[in-house]
């Protein structure tokens, strides 16, 4: 006799909290799309914990109905490596914002990605500080005009996936709110790499950065200002596909598959097991002087960071022998007062 | 006399020839470079002292620097110990022995010896260079104030490279072994057995260097032989057994004490200790222990900053295990706003504080009890948690069990002070019988038997909350900093229900003292003077208040090891002496504390020097605040 696995629906994730974000936020799609994928992975609510830091996404482990730590600003990667290293049967989701991750926690984002903990790390972008009214952000762009750069913004933007590749990162992924489709994909693609899980999704807050990203989400333009990138194919975008990424010696270069001659053969071929280097050229590809890539950009294998803790512990006892506290008290140079 | 005859020919030492004088104890202390290696002769000094019987306490005295410059007076390293026949709890006041391996060591050092007093020095490091970098322009041996010590000045350095120079060691490395030779002299001048040290050199060098372990045993040895050859000692000490209570012993430093602590807890409790760190002096010895018990289910992570050590914590204390993050002062600074956290969200774990000299980087490897208020006061909101505190090394141990026990059974997190002095210091410790540590039981709820609405901060009689941990089907809950409503754990920006729930907290913390026991005194229940000390001074002020109460003085002394709640019958204590006197290495915290909340009057004994109480300072402060005994009652006590 079988026992069957009761099948999970995107209401058995679903919390009996009123969502409080702003209308139209590009949250709402995304916690859509996290309560759909949810059920495929197929791990109970119970196993399941979200751990944020403080900003308007990390308010949503309140609107999933399974374990989570709403916790304090940039500290969620900690929270979570601590979490995730005690109990490993969990599975443990980060989830952030601009500020939260690359600002306050910006020692923390670095760690936790180089460690390799296995986590699934979801940055929000928006570009903007929401939750306390629109103050520019560490991505943010030069100029930009905020409620504390009147004279718009002067400091140089950080790309957060240069950032993780810095760390290397062994999962790196980016995706747009409003591509529901793509995003769900990419999501379950996180959720099933071991090691940390690195997703930027850009993010558009309607009310204090609107349109941050339009040129990504919109669909009149999106076929020609991102790529879909996917492992093993030939990098082509736009509307017709008819661009596509040739290299020119160890730079990128945009190339029109009907005028200039060059065939599917000769683009470059997305590799996500690839050399950081690869990954790295990609990353560097901003709007508008290229397509931005969507997708996964970099998914490799290299052992995680509670697995060999936990290792440690296992090889310790194998060595040692279960520890055995009279013996630890009494050990060393002892002597008997009668 | 000829170097050859100081050549012990036998593996152990003849017993001695010269005469032997017994004494109640010794106050030594030993001072050169901080690379001579003087905290390595203090423990084996401390060790064998202990294995001897003997009552002990130490205080390890060193520089930041990991190698200031040699022989300079920045980079003197000393250690003290104080080994009696009676009971011990401080490291001594004045030093009947100092033992200086350089000039700058002198200098600095021999302020503290009694007159008449035996000063041993290295002759051989006397010279015009070492003067200089002791900027000193004639030699310290040569003033007429040497008088007033018993000096001998042994050529430590060249009848030790004779000693070792069949090993064909290199200059240095033969030099180095210098220190084993003033140990070994040390060792006969009191008598003690070579055993434990010959033993922790084999240990120690055996594996690497076989050839230098020879050495460091020769020139042991032949500091023995010296002592018991030459003229100027014309006798050496006999310091017998103290009269400990029965029971198996070791030697314990605070730090290890305190990571002793936390394996026991952790299997008292069936939990798996998760233990975070960032180095910090002087806690960092916690963790340099903890890596070594991993086979008792212990994680140790060393954190990318202090922020992340007490977060981490938080998240394996959510997860459900026995979460602890140690550090000192200014590390206690930044994890300040994860410590509200975990008080807000109502988790337990332990947060080590071995505070040394602040404000800022302020004085590393020094002692003092400045962060008591930081303890208190040190976050945002009113954000109480209870506060203990170690009274001695060994004492580090047994704060820990209360520490967690108070913890989990009132779901909060508990910061545990120690200080430099007792991190590094050390004393016999009465070894505790495992058999008899009762398990710290801990329950969580079982999602089985959970209702349908199940409330995460509803409450027990002590105002407890349950502990559900992740995985447990039916009981998933979100928690987070934001004021949540009681029971439920929503969201609530109610106004009443944050008067409530900040009232709670208060009282959650509160309800601890319910669980501890009532303060004790030392001494007469009611009188002229009330002592009040805790933490690391407790030795000072017990000695001080003992000898005061051998003359006749009407005086007590109470001294405090839960520092938030206060003893529940403290106020009572307090009334019952016309005076009350708190003595602490700060400008008077928790006189400010007690003041506060007691309405009394204290006064303060504060110090803030980076050195621990000498136990003159305590005893004269007594004298000032309280009148002599009357001449019969003196002898009456004497008598008695």
């Amino acid at each position: 006799m079988s026992t069957t696995l009761p099948v999970l629906k995107p209401s058995d994730f679903t919390s009996d909290q009123d969502v409080r974000w702003c209308p139209g936020c590009g949250d709402y799609s995304i916690l859509a799309q996290m309560k759909k994928v949810l059920p495929e992975i197929g791990i109970a609510p119970e196993k399941t914990v979200f751990v944020s830091g403080i900003g308007c996404s990390s308010r949503f482990p309140y609107y999933i109905n399974s374990y989570g730590i709403h916790s304090i600003h940039g500290r969620a990667p900690a929270i979570a490596t601590g979490l995730k290293v005690a109990r490993p049967d969990l599975t443990v989701w980060v989830i952030t914002g601009d500020g939260d991750a690359l600002s306050i926690g910006g020692n923390h984002f670095v760690h936790v990605l180089r460690r390799n903990v296995d986590v699934n790390y979801i940055l929000f972008n928006n570009r903007i500080y929401g939750l306390t009214k629109g103050q520019y952000s560490p991505t943010s762009f030069e100029g930009q005009i905020t409620k504390s750069t009147p004279m718009g913004a002067v400091d140089h933007p950080l790309n957060p996936m240069l950032l993780a590749l810095g760390a290397e990162a062994t999962f790196i992924a980016r995706s747009v709110d409003s591509n529901v489709k793509h995003l769900a994909q990419t999501l379950k693609r996180a959720a099933e790499h071991k090691g940390t899980s690195f997703v930027e999704i850009y993010q558009n807050c309607n009310v204090f950065n609107d349109g941050a990203f339009g040129y990504a989400s919109d669909k009149a333009t999106r076929d020609d200002t991102t790529i879909e990138i996917e492992h093993g194919k030939p990098m082509i975008f736009g509307k017709d596909r008819d661009k596509g990424i040739r290299l020119n010696g160890l730079s990128p270069e945009v190339v029109d598959l009907k005028t200039s001659g060059v065939k599917e053969d000769d683009l470059l071929f997305h590799d996500e097991r690839g050399d950081v280097l690869h990954a790295l050229l990609l990353a560097r590809m901003r709007h508008p002087e290229f397509p931005e890539p969507i997708g996964v950009l970099r998914a490799v294998q290299v052992p995680t960071f509670d697995d060999a803790m936990r290792h440690q512990m296992t090889e310790a006892v194998a060595k040692k022998g279960k520890g055995d506290l009279h013996k630890l008290l009494t050990s060393g140079d002892t002597w008997h007062v009668e | 006399m000829p170097i050859e005859s100081l050549q012990p020919s036998s593996a152990k030492p003849a017993k001695p020839v010269k005469p032997v004088e017994r004494v109640r104890g010794v106050t030594i202390r030993l001072v050169g470079d901080s690379g001579d290696g003087m905290q390595l002769l203090g423990t084996q000094l401390t060790n064998t002292s202990a294995l001897a019987g003997n009552d002990i306490a130490t205080f390890p005295d060193f520089p930041a620097e990991i190698r200031a410059p040699r022989g300079t007076r920045a980079g003197v390293s000393g250690f003290q110990v104080q080994f009696a026949a009676h009971e011990v709890h401080t490291p001594g006041d004045t030093l009947d022995a100092l033992v200086a391996l350089n000039p700058a060591a002198l200098v600095t050092n021999l302020n503290d010896l009694r007159k008449g007093g035996l000063l041993i020095v290295n002759e051989d490091s006397f010279e015009d260079k070492d003067l200089k970098l002791a900027k000193l322009k004639t030699s310290p041996l040569e003033e007429p104030s040497m008088e007033n010590y018993r000096l001998v000045r042994v050529g430590m350095t060249k009848i030790t490279k004779q000693a070792v120079a069949e090993f064909g060691l290199g200059g240095k490395e033969s030099d180095r072994c210098k220190n084993f030779f003033a140990m070994g002299l040390v060792y006969w001048l009191y008598g003690r057995s070579l055993d434990a040290t010959v033993r922790f050199i084999h240990g120690k060098f055996a594996a690497g260097a076989p050839v230098v372990a020879q050495a460091n045993e020769k020139a042991l040895r032949a500091g023995w032989a010296y002592g018991e050859t030459i003229e100027a000692f014309g006798n050496s000490y006999q310091v017998e057994a103290a009269n400990l209570p029965a029971g198996h012993y070791r030697n314990i430093m605070g730090n290890q004490a305190m990571a002793l602590g936390l394996v026991a807890a952790g299997m008292r409790s069936n939990k798996e200790v998760f233990y975070a760190s960032y180095p910090i002096t002087p806690a960092s010895d916690i963790l340099h222990e903890m890596v070594k018990y991993k086979n008792f289910g212990v994680c140790t992570f060393q954190a990318e900053d202090e922020i992340a050590a007490v977060c981490s914590a938080i998240g394996a204390a959510y997860g459900g295990q026995m979460a602890v993050t140690t550090s000192s002062g200014p590390g206690i600074a930044l994890k300040g706003e994860g410590i509200g956290l975990a008080i807000m969200l109502e988790l337990p774990m332990i947060i080590i504080n071995v505070q040394r000299g602040g404000p800022s980087t302020g004085l590393p490897t020094k002692t003092e009890q400045s962060d008591l208020l930081q303890a208190m006061f040190g976050r945002n909101g009113e954000s109480p948690l209870p506060i203990l505190a170690a009274s001695s090394p060994g004492d580090c141990f047994e704060i820990i069990q209360e520490a967690w026990m108070i913890a989990t059974r009132l779901m909060v997190p508990v910061i545990v002070l120690s200080d430099g002095y007792l991190a590094n210091g050390s004393e016999p410790w009465l070894i505790p019988d495992v058999a008899k540590l009762s398990p710290i039981v801990i329950t969580h709820p079982d999602g089985a038997s959970a209702s349908s609405t199940f409330l995460p901060y509803g409450r027990d009689e002590l105002l407890s909350r349950p502990w559900a941990i992740p995985g447990t089907p039916g009981l998933m809950h979100r928690v987070g900093g934001i004021e949540k409503e009681n029971g439920t754990g929503d969201i609530s920006y109610d106004p009443e229900n944050h008067q409530l729930m900040t009232n709670i907290r208060a009282q959650k913390v509160a309800n601890a003292a319910k669980l501890l026991p009532a303060q004790a005194v030392t001494g007469p229940q009611s009188g002229e003077l009330l002592v009040v000390s805790w933490g690391g001074t407790n030795g000072a002020c017990l000695t001080a208040v003992q000898q005061a109460l051998s003359e006749g003085r009407s005086v007590a002394h109470a001294h405090l090891r839960y520092l938030n709640p206060l003893p529940h019958n403290l106020g009572d204590i307090l009334k019952q002496y016309e005076t009350i006197l708190i003595a602490e290495l700060n400008s008077g915290q928790l006189r400010m504390l007690i003041r506060s909340q007691y309405l009394v009057d204290a006064i303060g004994l504060n110090k803030v020097q980076g050195k621990p109480f000498m136990v003159a300072e305590v005893y004269e402060k007594i004298c000032e605040l309280s009148s002599p005994a009357p001449a019969d009652a003196v002898l009456t006590s004497r008598a008695g």
